[in-house]
């Protein structure tokens, strides 16, 4: 595929457009596992929603 | 089942749990498809080869407006039912959006370079984007800078629809204003003005970012559920340590 004389800016447009996804994607799984372990520090203490549970507790 | 059933966080997270192995698998495919007819689509006769900038630009820039959108109507949702998973999806959508619109800026400036000959031009269209950006920044900032989820999401709501307005301007600076950017060209009474060989790849490009912002969003909502409940744990633990 010839790119042309512009080939340095498409080239750099979709790296930048990886990127910026890349980094979407590492921020939603880096942020699960982060929370998943703190439920499960929660789980292995005996705290959970279910034992503590209110009437206001939505979540 | 009704909308109500579903807007309950744990019928949520065990259908989002289905549904987004699908939904990821669709956008890698979307993309599969998206970027092999990129690969094929033929030069433009005036942009040469850097009409391919415009199959992740146009995408993007439909997305950064799209996520607003999202996020307007979710506000509706947590200023007038009060519901939790209004302000969950709202939250969620605001980084996203935000990334699609930086992805809108940078690959533009791309494009305006070789084509306009500058990166960047107080133009009212590109400006509007901009603004749309840095209303993005100010969502999250002000979702961070309010503890409770209640108060952040009803403050994050009131800037969400004053921001809206910018939506409209955005989509309209190019007619009513003498900008540089070009009119609209896929959406426009008329039909469109691309050439079929680039419409094509562009409209498939546009569903594989619309369903990767699917994906994201609510896998997104699923983390914000998750905080959420960290949080309630945290407090119940603490309010279990200081004792009745």
């Amino acid at each position: 595929m010839n790119l042309g004389p512009h080939a340095a800016f498409i080239i750099t447009a979709y790296v930048a457009a990886i990127a910026v996804v890349a980094g979407l994607i590492a921020w939603i799984v880096l942020d699960r596992r982060h929370l998943s372990r703190i439920l499960d520090d929660f789980e292995a203490q005996g705290i959970s929603r279910r034992s503590t549970r209110t009437d206001g507790d939505k979540w | 089942m009704s909308l109500i059933e579903l807007a309950n966080p744990s019928r949520f997270l065990a259908l989002t749990a289905r549904a987004l192995p699908w939904l990821a698998a669709a956008t890698v495919l979307a993309f599969a498809i998206g970027i092999t007819q990129v690969y094929l689509a033929p030069d433009d006769y005036q942009q040469g080869a850097t009409v391919k900038i415009m199959f992740i630009h146009v995408p993007a820039a439909w997305l950064g407006i799209f996520a607003w959108i999202v996020m307007g109507v979710a506000a509706l949702g947590t200023l007038v039912w009060r519901h939790p998973l209004a302000d969950v999806a709202a939250k969620a959508a605001a980084p996203i959006g935000a990334a699609f619109t930086l992805m809108c800026l940078v690959t533009g400036s791309l494009w305006g370079r070789p084509m306009w000959g500058t990166y960047w031009v107080w133009d009212a269209r590109l400006t509007s984007v901009l603004v749309l950006f840095l209303m993005y920044l100010g969502v999250i900032a002000l979702w961070r800078t309010i503890d409770d989820p209640a108060q952040a999401a009803r403050a994050a709501a009131v800037l969400t629809l004053v921001g809206a307005i910018n939506i409209p301007i955005i989509k309209f600076s190019v007619d009513w204003l003498n900008t540089l950017h070009q009119p609209a060209s896929v959406f426009r009474l008329g039909g469109s003005a691309i050439h079929p060989a680039i419409l094509v790849p562009l409209i498939v490009m546009a569903v594989a970012f619309t369903l990767l912002f699917l994906t994201l969003h609510l896998a997104a909502m699923r983390n914000e559920i998750m905080r959420r409940r960290v949080r309630t744990l945290m407090m119940l633990q603490a309010g279990a340590r200081v004792g009745p």
